[in-house]
């Protein structure tokens, strides 16, 4: 039986953990079919019930957009880590002889494919519906930011909630406050780019943002394997 | 292969291991035996480093827990009555996903080898969630013995598994132990585990209470050795009221 291991590298973890969730996600399409009809209902009846001129559309076209990705990305957060659980993978995956904080990224990577993948879809949606041109490559770079900052912390808490019964109710809870600063600072670049204001108001949002995803993704390195003990 | 001393396990008041010693050599296979309760599971998880110790020092492997946690994973290999298995990919796609985390080397032919072994050769191509319970578990033990592990953590593995699933996992531990690799199993299975193991070990109210091996193990069997195990605690609870 004798079978000599290897070791596996961090980035090696990272992309077996992430290519694992791409390909049971391909399969099943439970966890982006439910992101993209909340994301698609939620643009629909922002669109009904906000009747606006063009201009307050403009005006009002990042928190809608924001809005939006939060509520589709923890749905997202939720049936991700659920999976895990469920079966005690998570347990399967924390057996492994890697560094864990390995696994967190791979799990931050997967739902940030998720997220964007569905943001992919409602943003030209969402353009045709408002009226709005949403593809300004500075705005399109803040909602990849933005993303990533929103699945990093999500992913850790969804991380640390899994294990609770009530788990669908706390990870809203516990993320919301959590992921303020880059909810605020995305919001707000966002609505910079659409505006079109000078790149000298918008760097303080983005570098906020920035700082916070730096600052948010080495804390979970440095801390994950504590995280993810009993 | 396995050191455990004084070891203290606690949930918020509630001990569950109360200073419980405990070694397991090279090469042995040992049943650990106890009531619904006893703490076996939480002592498996201890030992797989998926929780932690509130006191006390474990070693695995000659790896000191938590330091050496992950030199004392690479070589553990954890069996439960939860497969670890994800629905939504394949049965191959489950293990060389596992074995990709492992490093295990050559590892289409090692999975190809484990699919035969399990008896799943010709399913392989199958998501998970169409297997039946005891398909999952036969994936389960593959999953277990894929990268070759030192020793094999075993809880409750007959739970769910069909009589010709059991009598496969049975030659999977024999030629496991011929190896010379160790096995630590928990099972409410006592002809199953007075056929396999060497030693016996009976957990309760969080301590190892009497120790045997087959050679000792009494006339009257591993029942009746068990009872006997048992029994003071049984009149403790009595007098606890």
């Amino acid at each position: 039986m004798a079978n000599p291991q290897g070791q596996t590298g961090f980035f090696k973890t990272l992309w077996a953990v992430a290519r694992k969730d791409l390909a049971a996600e391909a399969r099943s399409r439970e966890l982006m079919a439910g992101m993209l009809v909340f994301s698609i209902l939620t643009v629909l009846i922002f669109n009904f019930a906000l009747e606006l001129n063009p201009r307050e559309r403009q005006e009002v076209t990042a928190g809608v957009l924001w809005a939006t990705f939060m509520f589709a990305g923890t749905l997202g957060l939720n049936r991700s880590l659920a999976v895990e659980k469920d079966g005690g993978c998570l347990d399967g995956l924390l057996l492994a002889p890697v560094d864990r904080s390995a696994i967190y990224f791979g799990k931050v990577f997967g739902n940030l494919i998720f997220m964007l993948g569905v943001i992919a879809i409602v943003l030209p949606l969402y353009s045709l519906l408002y009226n709005v041109n949403l593809f300004v490559p500075g705005l399109l770079a803040t909602i990849v930011l933005g993303s990533l900052g929103y699945v990093l912390t999500g992913t850790l808490l969804a991380f640390m909630s899994v294990q609770a019964r009530t788990r669908d109710i706390l990870l809203p809870i516990l993320h919301l406050p959590v992921a303020l600063p880059v909810l605020i600072s995305a919001v707000r670049a966002s609505a910079y780019f659409l505006q079109g204001q000078p790149m000298a108001l918008i760097w303080g949002s983005i570098n906020l943002l920035i700082g916070y995803i730096v600052i948010f993704g080495a804390a979970a390195y440095m801390l994950f394997d504590q995280i993810v003990q009993e | 292969m396995i050191r455990v001393r004084k070891l203290v396990k606690r949930f918020g008041l509630k001990r569950v291991l109360s200073g419980l010693d405990f070694d397991v050599a090279q090469g042995e296979f040992v049943g650990l035996l106890g009531p619904n309760g006893a703490g076996k599971t939480t002592f498996l998880r201890i030992l797989a480093s998926l929780s932690q110790p509130s006191l006390g020092e474990v070693s695995v492997a000659g790896h000191r827990l938590p330091g050496g946690a992950a030199e004392a994973r690479r070589q553990l290999g954890v069996l439960s009555h939860q497969p670890m298995l994800y629905p939504d990919l394949t049965g191959e796609e489950n293990l060389h996903f596992f074995g990709r985390l492992y490093g295990v080397a050559d590892l289409p032919a090692r999975v190809t080898e484990l699919l035969a072994l399990v008896g799943l050769a010709g399913r392989e191509r199958d998501l998970v969630r169409t297997y039946s319970r005891g398909m999952q578990q036969r994936l389960a033990i593959g999953r277990a013995v894929l990268h070759d592990p030192q020793l094999l953590l075993l809880d409750e593995p007959y739970t769910g598994l069909d009589q010709d699933a059991a009598a496969m996992l049975d030659d999977v531990l024999r030629q496991v132990t011929r190896a010379g690799r160790t096995v630590l199993m928990t099972s409410h299975d006592l002809a199953r585990t007075a056929e396999l193991c060497s030693r016996f070990d009976v957990l309760s109210r969080g301590r190892i209470v009497a120790s045997t091996s087959q050679a000792e193990l009494p006339q009257d069997g591993l029942l009746a050795f068990y009872r006997q195990a048992l029994a003071p605690a049984a009149e403790a609870e009595v007098q606890d009221g």
